[in-house]
């Protein structure tokens, strides 16, 4: 199918669904809403706010590690007077727990699939709402009740203290650590209805793609960003049921006593447990099969919307449309098998680690190839330096960063030394902080007009970008050498080694640049309401994108779009000679040839 | 302004790469002084781990360096519009088959190396029948068990086992293999110098063999949490030659079966050394 001879195979009626009502009143619209773009943005500043808590929980820990034992300025008298202001061990471990907690289950997995989910997926394919409009906005409401789970475990019953993987026995038994107490069985309840949060908005955005896309829009004619929500509701509706299932065993090994997860014979406390039979393998094992793949579902929404942004802002398709979907599908199907290589030191049969290996190494290739296509796309442009570019490139060039040092996770021998030290907190910093924030901040910048119908500040926006960029590297970087070093992760206090003493001063310095970051964070909010109520008013495309959504009025109205979208061609024209345009939108039928089409096309 | 952003993105690579470089000349390596491991096995991994960071490496150097040039070129595209191509198909079959094929070999290049480490089929035979020490992580200490002199390591506790907290000697030159298990919660036997780890897992006992080959004083740390007090596990393990290691033994030995009336004072002043002597 060229430009030229718009197809009329795979045209499609908008399909009908359950229709829903106008907005009412201020509660029905604003509040208890049904309409995609609201729940989008109750869940953008709902995340938003998240990414406070849980950056605040960061910063807690950097101080501990900077500053090991020393009161926390002006916080630290008002939170622990009873220490004296200072971070107890107990809290610390607290700390990264819920930093962890926070920040994957409530700020990335919501703000992609939540966010940006919600709010282009009936855009870009140019449906009217949802599938299931009640069941997303349960979906919203589900992540109250895993804050306040949360919250409760936080404050109310001593805080969880078994890290973000819930690792029993220390997790499963409460005599096994303060926190894990009541505290572990809040958490677990937490994840949940985070859980069941995801896996309706996934069931509707699997649904959505599927059966409603506006007449013309073939599966290879969807933006990549649709791609990368698409596969990644696929992989949540099948591997989050196996997370769930873990939690409610180890709820019931909690209350009930079932003993899934651990065995017989174990002294705690001086103390003997109760009976056994179970195997803490099992759960990592299950856990390991959702939270594995879970690192893709908070990759592949950026990594569509990265290939989107950045073809719009060069002017140019976005190179190899193709082996750009295949790569994605490849990395989610290869992401199902990988699990066990967070297992390498486990105690698991070492044959088995071999086969994780090498499907681990396998898993690089197609994300190495995604590199090289968003390169060349860049190649040959026409790049305007904006915000949205910038915090692009950034997602670019510090996932190649995280990708490379991936590899050395994947080589099982070498992983056994870094594995659980800081090299892997490098590692996966450098991908859901490197990666998937900055492709976050770029998105925000991106849909901000279409959102709220107003630019934000650009100037504002490249002093933000500035500085998280530079307090990135500063924090994130350095851990490559903690972890050269041998210094394991979720220490209060290494420097009690002999062999880490030394390693203060670079606790130091990343905590600074961890503070700048922070603090850069602030600008961001400042843009965002400063620009919704101030910002200049934007039409309908401001950015001269050719996808659907920039068709329909900014913000759009209930129901979406003003006229019946058709769509005649893929995604991503542009470079093409369209009247005195450069690019041709995917509802515009007519055009003239494409200048200088390379002999090699392959266009889809 | 598209020139300053060419060079924003240049600047933090170079500086990665510079201090990547700087690394082993100032401490930021492997740990202890001259950054080798203190095991033939422990030499093996860091060989394979300079290989795939002289891969990376060129690969960082190289994606960096295109992406920036990209950038260059394409924020001072003079044309009036930027070129127009879906892709390139001899170009994208180049970039998918070099880097698989770097992966495979990768990937096959060190099979070998896993199952040496971790077969155990490929564990000394030596060390598989007499095991050196049982050892047993809790919170938040590690205790050993080696079996009497002359004895062999029993599964089950044995009346003249010697036992030490915190201390484990090891002879060097010889491979030796230890029991790992837990009382309580998951740990993991974590010695940075010879690039040992294994996790202790409740209700399993598993066995890890090193070999260290130079003498000192090395931290053993726990890797994986074990609760607020994760940080403290401290403890060393002390290698030493074959005759310092018996000599320890025995030294072991007679400590622990004082019975209260012999010569030995019953370390009043806290040294074993010194109780050892008289």
């Amino acid at each position: 199918m060229s430009v030229l001879n718009p197809s009329p195979t795979g045209l499609q009626p908008i399909t009908t669904h359950q229709s829903h009502e106008g907005p009412g009143n201020f509660i029905t619209k604003y509040i208890f809403s049904t309409d995609h773009k609201i729940i989008a943005i109750q869940f953008l500043f709902t995340t938003l706010l998240m990414m406070i808590v849980g950056g605040a929980l960061a910063l807690a820990v950097r101080w501990q590690l900077a500053f090991p034992w020393e009161s926390m300025p002006i916080v630290g008298p008002w939170l622990f007077a009873a220490e004296g202001g200072q971070i107890s061990p107990e809290f610390y471990t607290m700390l990264f727990t819920m930093h962890a907690t926070v920040m994957i289950f409530l700020v990335i997995i919501p703000i992609l699939a939540g966010t940006f989910g919600n709010y282009l997926i009936p855009l870009m394919i140019g449906a009217d709402d949802m599938a299931f409009p009640k069941l997303n906005m349960l979906s919203y409401w589900f992540m109250w009740p895993a804050i306040a789970c949360f919250g409760m475990s936080f404050k109310y019953a001593g805080g969880p203290a078994a890290g973000w993987t819930s690792y029993p026995v220390l997790a499963d038994l409460a005599q096994a650590a303060p926190g894990s107490g009541t505290a572990q069985t809040f958490w677990l309840l937490g994840v949940t209805f985070v859980g069941f949060s995801s896996m309706m908005g996934s069931i509707n955005y699997m649904t959505t793609i599927i059966n409603m896309r506006a007449p013309g829009m073939t599966f290879f004619r969807l933006p990549m960003t649709i791609w990368g929500l698409f596969i990644t509701a696929i992989l949540q509706a099948f591997a989050l049921p196996v997370l769930t299932a873990g939690g409610f065993m180890q709820v019931a090994d909690r209350l009930f006593g079932t003993c899934f997860f651990y065995p017989s014979g174990l002294v705690i406390n001086n103390a003997a447990a109760t009976v056994g039979g179970g195997q803490p393998l099992l759960w990592q094992h299950l856990f390991w099969f959702y939270s594995h793949p879970a690192v893709y579902i908070m990759l592949l929404p950026i990594m569509g919307m990265v290939s989107d942004m950045l073809s719009c802002m060069c002017r140019k398709p976005l190179f190899g449309y193709k082996p750009m979907v295949f790569s994605m599908s490849a990395i989610a199907s290869l992401g199902f098998i990988v699990w066990g290589h967070h297992m390498f030191t486990s105690g698991m049969n070492p044959a088995v680690g071999m086969a994780f290996m090498v499907s681990t190494m396998m898993i690089a290739l197609p994300s190495a190839i995604k590199t090289f296509n968003w390169t060349a796309t860049i190649w040959g442009g026409k790049l305007e330096f904006n915000t949205v570019t910038l915090n692009c490139i950034a997602f670019l060039s510090m996932f190649i960063v995280g990708g490379l040092s991936g590899i050395f996770m994947a080589a099982v021998p070498v992983d056994v030394y870094f594995h659980d030290t800081y090299f892997i907190v490098a590692h996966f910093h450098y991908i859901l902080f490197g990666a998937t924030l900055f492709g976050v901040f770029a998105g925000i910048q991106f849909w901000f007009p279409k959102m709220f119908g107003r630019m934000m500040n650009e100037k504002l926006g490249k002093t933000h970008f500035v500085l998280t960029f530079i307090g990135a590297n500063g924090t994130f970087f350095p851990m490559h050498f903690l972890g050269m070093q041998g210094m394991p992760r979720r220490y209060a206090d290494p420097y009690l080694h002999g062999y880490l003493e030394h390693l203060l001063p670079m606790n130091q310095f990343m905590t600074l640049s961890a503070i700048l970051m922070g603090a850069a964070q602030i600008l961001l909010f400042i843009n965002i309401f400063y620009s919704m109520f101030f910002g200049p008013k934007a039409g309908r495309n401001p950015w001269n994108a050719t996808t659907l959504e920039w068709a329909a009025p900014s913000p759009p109205p209930h129901g979406n779009f003003d006229f019946v979208p058709m769509v005649y061609h893929g995604p991503n024209e542009y470079a093409v000679v369209n009247g005195d345009k450069d690019f041709l939108m995917q509802t515009e039928q007519e055009c003239q040839p494409p200048r200088n089409i390379t002999t090699s096309d392959t266009s889809v | 302004m598209g020139k300053g952003w060419c060079l924003f993105f240049l600047f933090w690579p170079v500086a990665a790469v510079v201090s990547c470089a700087a690394a082993p000349f100032i401490g930021w390596s492997f740990p202890y002084d001259n950054a080798q491991a203190a095991s033939n096995l422990g030499i093996r991994i860091d060989h394979l781990f300079y290989l795939i960071l002289a891969i990376t490496a060129a690969v960082f150097i190289g994606t960096q360096a295109v992406l920036v040039y990209a950038l260059w070129r394409s924020a001072n595209n003079r044309d009036e519009r930027a070129q127009h191509t879906h892709g390139n198909h001899k170009l994208e079959l180049i970039w998918s088959i070099i880097p698989g094929a770097i992966l495979l070999f990768l990937a096959l290049y060190q099979m070998n190396l896993w199952a040496d480490f971790r077969f155990k089929n490929h564990y000394p035979e030596a060390a598989v029948k007499d095991p050196l020490a049982e050892v047993t992580a809790r919170q938040f200490e590690w205790r050993f068990r080696y079996p009497a002199i002359g004895k062999q390591l029993q599964p089950k506790p044995q009346p003249d086992d010697l036992y030490t907290v915190n201390e484990l000697h090891v002879p060097f030159g010889k491979p030796v293999l230890i029991q790992l298990r837990s009382d309580d919660v998951q740990h993991s036997f974590f010695l940075p110098a010879l690039r040992i780890k294994q996790d202790a897992l409740p209700g399993l006992q598993i066995p890890v063999w090193f070999e260290a080959n130079k003498p000192g004083v090395y931290d053993l740390v726990c890797a994986e949490l074990c609760g607020w007090g994760h940080y403290k596990m401290k403890a060393h393990v002390i290698v030493e030659p074959e005759e310092e290691y018996q000599a320890y033994l025995k030294n072991l030995t007679q400590q622990q079966s004082y019975d209260g009336l012999g010569q030995i004072a019953a370390n009043e002043n806290g040294s074993e050394s010194e109780a050892a002597e008289k």
